[in-house]
């Protein structure tokens, strides 16, 4: 307890408290729908696109963000299409698009600045990235996130179980999509230079999968996924705290930790109903 | 009877070419209408163009004003992400009254009655509560039934219903479809089981881009086409 008021007498930690969770709230809700269509990957991919952006932008001397969204929407957009048009295998796409961005980065910054702090930190995060406009950024994209999740619910679900079906009963499935990619673009660009291009995409997946180990209704997971990702955040950064480790890498730790928890309950309760029977 | 969906003269295609070619058909209340033929004979482009996804290119598309105000119950096929998907029967069911719902973001009571209903008719209201992964393939289908009855009554269009069920879970498919169309549900369905689709249908349409037959399935038994696909006499 006392820990956490030393903590929170830091402004910067504050505002990455406050930025974090909310960054990883809404990563948490995208991705349950993200893994559920099996688009896991495309948070992997977009971090690494971000990455590119990012450093080409601190080589050229732009401002980071304004740079940066503008090309990971459209990004998103581009793998979005590619998992819809299944001509292209998509996995092979995202991979290739990943490795590209990742070494157009480092070109860019070998040839100017080259491998400074600033590019390490964007690989594996630093906790002083969330600036004051970060966290307001965070405020109204949780807003969003949070009012399209309380509103749109159902056609939400509808959307990601069955799209055909959604779409032949009149929903307009390629707007959510299109919703979906530009608000999963947003989340990771800015919650990238915390927790690391390299990390970022954790925020996404683990959530929803560490759910899924206990939930069976689409409601359950959706609520689980937002609870587990915001107290896992929190472990994460008092971890990080008093031992001193990298941010970013604390709360994916922390997310693993969860994860097996919840595998290890699923699997308790299986064996416990299993010898009732 | 009256016509629900009438068309004559229609071409469904894409860009650039036609995937089903001058397409003349009824299909009438009470109907249990089978559409079979090879892969690749425009039988989903046809379901598209039926549900609206897809607008004729050549010739008229008419949909009785009945239908249109009740809408279409339709069952996709299924996909490999949906078997292991977390979401409780209910919720699956219950999804099929969006289109009824408009912009309000929750179900009323009348939606949430006719979710209901709809499992009684499909004998499903003990695996309410149950996880969707976890049923057979047979119930998965009672399941999708239910959400497609639950967003319309009249008319249900299957696509590929019985793929990847076994012969246990077809037959009761059947008998459950043959159930509901007597309790007036007109059925359209596609499908590649042909020699159950002629048992059961009252019209069947044979499709290869253009019309290979249309008519009763006595009358197509006795067609040379009929024939092949049947494997030479089995009716």
């Amino acid at each position: 307890m006392k820990l956490i008021v030393e903590m929170l007498s830091y402004p910067f930690l504050v505002r990455a408290f406050v930025g974090g969770i909310l960054v990883s709230l809404c990563a948490a809700l995208l991705g349950v729908s993200l893994v559920l269509k099996r688009y896991s990957m495309i948070g992997d991919g977009l971090s690494h696109v971000s990455f590119g952006a990012l450093s080409v932008a601190l080589a050229a001397g732009w401002a980071p963000l304004t740079v940066s969204i503008p090309v990971v929407v459209l990004a998103a957009f581009f793998l979005l299409r590619l998992t819809e048009n299944s001509k292209v295998r998509s996995d092979g796409a995202i991979a290739m698009i990943s490795a590209v961005s990742l070494a157009t980065g480092i070109v860019a910054t070998s040839l100017t600045t080259g491998l400074t702090t600033d590019v390490s930190s964007y690989m594996f995060g630093s906790i002083l990235a969330m600036t004051p406009a970060d966290v307001k950024l965070s405020a109204g994209l949780s807003a969003v996130v949070l009012g399209l999740f309380l509103f749109c619910y159902n056609k939400i679900f509808a959307v990601t179980f069955d799209e055909n079906f959604a779409r032949a009963t009149g929903v307009n499935v390629s707007l959510y999509n299109i919703l979906t990619a530009v608000l999963t673009a947003v989340t990771i660009v800015l919650g990238m230079r915390m927790m690391g291009a390299m990390l970022i995409s954790s925020l996404i997946i683990f959530p929803a999968l560490t759910s899924m180990r206990l939930f069976k209704s689409f409601k359950g997971v959706v609520l689980s996924s937002g609870l587990v990702a915001v107290v896992c955040f929190c472990g994460g950064m008092i971890g990080s705290y008093r031992f001193s480790t990298p941010a970013g890498a604390s709360v994916v730790l922390a997310n693993m930790g969860a994860f097996g928890l919840f595998w290890l309950t699923a699997r308790i309760r299986e064996v416990w109903y299993g010898r009732k029977k | 009877m009256s016509a629900l969906i009438t068309c004559s003269h229609v071409d469904f295609g894409y860009e650039n070419h036609d995937a089903v070619v001058d397409l003349t058909m009824e299909v009438e209340e009470g109907d249990y209408f089978c559409v079979v033929g090879v892969n690749g004979s425009g039988k989903s482009t046809l379901v598209k163009g039926l549900l609206g996804l897809l607008k004729p290119t050549k010739g008229t598309l008419v949909v009785s004003e009945e239908l249109k105000k009740t809408g279409i119950g339709y069952l996709p096929q299924q996909t490999a992400a949906q078997r292991d998907f977390p979401a409780t029967v209910y919720e699956v069911v219950i999804s099929g009254a969006l289109a009824r719902r408009g912009n309000r973001p929750f179900y009323r009571r009348q939606e949430k009655e006719m979710a209901a209903s709809a499992m009684e008719k499909l004998g499903i209201e003990d695996l309410k509560r149950r996880c969707y992964r976890e049923l057979s393939g047979g119930q998965q289908q009672r399941v999708l039934i239910a959400r497609a009855l639950c967003a319309a009554r009249k008319l249900l269009i299957l696509d590929e219903p019985v793929t990847g069920l076994d012969p246990w879970a077809i037959q009761d498919f059947y008998n459950l479809t043959r159930r509901l169309n007597r309790e007036g549900v007109t059925i359209f369905m596609v499908t590649h089981d042909v020699a159950n689709a002629v048992g059961h249908a009252t019209k069947i349409l044979h499709l290869r881009q253009k019309t290979l037959f249309f008519g009763t399935p006595k009358e197509y038994a006795g067609t040379s086409e009929g024939r092949e696909f049947l494997g030479g006499g089995l009716i």
